[in-house]
């Protein structure tokens, strides 16, 4: 739950300065044969204590990137970046992976996708815990294990002392995710990255590992930030939401007010594609035409244009800002956005020649069935 | 879970691909134990149809589609395709008969040779099999190619590595296509790609089997992605079949408590939907190593009672295709129960 004063802030959309975290016409890019990988290309964002941000995109938005930069793990002779990271006051972006080293664990946590390949397999499941409880909190070896125990009971592994002498490849994925949870929020962080967390689980695991990760937020009055490509994903299991694209923000909002009212082409089109259990088998599925941009060379305008159901001239030509829509806090970069006139006379044109449109999404809501 | 039996079976002739009692077991080291992977579960699939195969990692149902192409060949039971039996068949038999039946695999980069031009790939099996002369390869080649959505002058002079996994991907369906096969099992083809593209392959599966009357095996463990492209569903858990129904059906009046518990897990992509957490399942699936007595599936079931420790459910029909494997399901078809979360949080 966040406190009033928390909810304030967000539906002001301008952080007070308690926000946890700011982010700053973020850039990095990397240096490639091929020319400048521009991965994320100037992104703005805060987020503040004890909140949940879901960062969606496809494959190629930049999600990850933007997670790794904000955490310091992009470092070396071809990566570029510049902007701001502001962590609780502090500049992150100029401070040597030295200076990271104290932040990581401590102040943030990431969790990644894969559980087999992010534990290490050679070492007891105890050892990984108590790694870091000893290297930044200094515990004993005795108050570690201890620590470490119930750590694993905070995560819902059964048998935890004996799980503790156990390796990586004696657990289940899902067990190997919560013991990476447990590894995550051992020094207690501020903040957790969840890269797509759940991507290699099992729906049933999934539901359980997302409920968990909710769950310590609120005890720990941690801020998340759930980076997915999976809209389902996310709207059970966030405040707030970025919509990534081409390496820019192209819509952030609320998860409520994204759901209810999105305006960026994109944001319905990534919606629209998702199958619904309400719809009957052999539905029609909307599909994104085309591919995501290059982002050595991204298209003149709107990175989204080639691929956007409504493109007229403009896109083309002119990139849109980011810009407020009406609601405080719900921002998007479209010209014309779902909704505006432009919008409907284009969709109205499309449906006349016979091209499948989205027809639920944006028009106030998404489908209700199941809920109902 | 349990459930054997053949109740579900259909018994008119237009069945293109029936498996009976399929078993198959892996040895574990020199322990004498076995993997029950898959223990003795029967399918069929008419012709024109999609067969959905739902059920979580280590369900089996990776091993049934393999076991099915005689990929290894299974421990017992028997797989009748096109009428022909297939695991007695001799090896070069079944060399043929797999021109007839074709798979296509998760990871589409992987299963795509790096180091060869996409063109030469899509043209291996009609080498192998000397389909035609040269030219005529090529010509079915380039269609084929062009009618999943690749352009065959760049197939030509590029690797998989040059393509996006969406695009591996429609190359993997195109090399299993140009045998003109009747029957295309489809290991979890689109879980490795974003949606977007996701909805891009299932609709390109849609319109190939349309065009090539294709029969279509699906396994997948998304039962949203299955739902859609399924005309029946079998959910499968612990190496048994629970519940095998129609699609649309299925996914109406769930029966078995499990399939309950796979529905209500879906994210569902809307905010204001109330969070499916009434419906209990206890932590993960118990090991096949040593499956549980009973139903497999009553350690978890929040529903389990005496019965389901000891006695197997038989699969049994409650309504016009619909079967379930389950001593106590939660509607028997008689009683419609629109619900998608059946047990309360009392």
């Amino acid at each position: 739950m966040s406190s009033p004063s928390q909810r304030l802030t967000q539906a002001s959309g301008r952080p007070e300065s308690g926000a946890l975290l700011e982010v700053e016409d973020l850039h990095t890019a990397f240096r490639t044969p091929r020319g400048r990988v521009r991965a994320v290309d100037g992104v703005t964002f805060s987020l503040d204590r004890g909140r949940a941000l879901g960062i969606v995109g496809e494959s190629g938005s930049g999600k990850t990137v933007l997670a790794r930069t904000i955490m310091g793990l992009l470092v070396g002779r071809n990566v570029e970046r510049t902007g701001s990271v502001r962590f609780e006051g502090m500049e992150l972006l100029d401070r040597p992976a030295s200076d990271m080293r104290d932040l990581w664990g401590r102040e943030m946590a990431m969790i990644f996708q894969d559980p087999m390949t992010s534990l290490n397999p050679l070492m007891r499941i105890g050892k990984q815990i108590t790694e870091p409880l000893r290297a930044h909190l200094g515990l004993s070896r005795g108050d570690a294990m201890a620590t470490a125990e119930s750590l694993l009971r905070d995560v819902r592994i059964p048998e935890a002392a004996r799980r503790l002498r156990q390796y990586p490849h004696e657990l289940s994925g899902g067990m190997r995710q919560r013991v990476m949870i447990a590894i995550a929020m051992a020094c207690g962080p501020t903040l957790l990255f969840a890269d797509e967390p759940t991507t290699a689980l099992d729906v049933t695991v999934q539901s359980q590992i997302l409920d968990l990760i909710g769950e310590q937020r609120r005890e720990r009055n941690m801020s998340v930030i759930l980076v997915t490509h999976d809209l389902g994903v996310v709207a059970g299991h966030t405040d707030d939401i970025a919509v990534m694209y081409g390496g820019r923000l192209v819509e952030k909002a609320s998860t409520v007010e994204l759901f209810a009212n999105m305006k960026m082409p994109y944001t319905e089109a990534l919606l629209a594609s998702i199958p619904k259990l309400e719809e009957p088998s052999h539905s029609r599925l909307r599909t994104i035409p085309g591919r995501p941009p290059d982002l050595v060379n991204p298209p003149a305008g709107c990175r989204f244009a080639p691929r956007c159901l409504y493109v007229r001239d403009r896109c083309r030509t002119e990139e849109p800002p980011l810009l407020p829509a009406e609601v405080p806090g719900h921002d998007f970069a479209c010209w014309y956005p779902v909704g505006s006139p432009e919008y409907h006379e284009r969709k109205a044109e499309l449906a006349a020649g016979g091209v499948a449109v989205p027809v639920e999404v944006g028009a106030g809501g998404i489908d209700a069935g199941v809920s109902a | 879970m349990a459930g054997t039996g053949k109740a579900h079976l259909s018994d008119d002739g237009d069945v293109l691909l029936r498996v009976e009692d399929l078993v198959v077991e892996f040895p574990v080291g020199r322990t004498g134990l076995v993997v029950n992977a898959v223990s003795g579960i029967s399918l069929d699939v008419r012709t024109g149809e999609t067969l959905g195969l739902v059920g979580e990692s280590g369900c089996g149902k990776s091993t049934t589609g393999r076991a099915i192409m005689q990929l290894p060949r299974p421990t017992s039971g028997s797989v009748t395709f096109e009428g022909r039996q297939l695991t007695t068949m001799s090896t070069s038999d079944m060399r043929e008969a797999r021109t007839r039946m074709q798979m296509i695999f998760q990871d589409p980069i992987s299963s795509l040779n790096p180091r060869r031009k996409v063109r030469d790939i899509v043209m291996e099996p009609l080498n192998i099999w000397k389909r035609g002369t040269a030219p005529e390869r090529g010509d079915v080649v380039d269609r084929t190619l062009e009618e999943v959505g690749i352009d065959p002058m760049r197939a030509a002079e590029s690797q998989p590595h040059q393509f996006s996994g969406g695009q591996c991907q429609r190359i993997s369906i195109a090399r299993s296509l140009v045998l003109d096969p009747s029957l295309i099992i489809c290991d979890e083809p689109v879980s490795a790609l974003d949606v977007s593209v996701q909805a891009q392959v299932l609709n390109l599966l849609e319109d190939l089997k349309a065009r090539h009357g294709l029969t279509l095996m699906f396994i997948a463990h998304d039962l949203a992605v299955v739902k859609n492209i399924s005309d029946r569903v079998a959910v499968m858990y612990l190496g048994k079949l629970c519940e095998v129904a129609p699609s649309d059906e299925l996914y109406r009046i769930p029966a078995h408590p499990y399939t309950n518990v796979l529905l209500a897990s879906i994210p569902v992509p809307d905010p204001s939907a109330q969070p499916a957490a009434v419906v209990e399942v206890i932590g993960e699936p118990p090991s096949p190593v040593l499956p549980p007595a009973g139903c497999r599936f009553h350690p978890r079931c929040s529903n389990a009672q005496d019965r389901c420790r000891q006695e197997e459910p038989q699969l049994r029909s409650i309504g016009p295709g619909h079967f379930v494997a389950c001593h106590f399901p939660v509607h028997d078809g008689t009683e419609a129960v629109a619900v998608r979360a059946p047990v309360s949080s009392n």
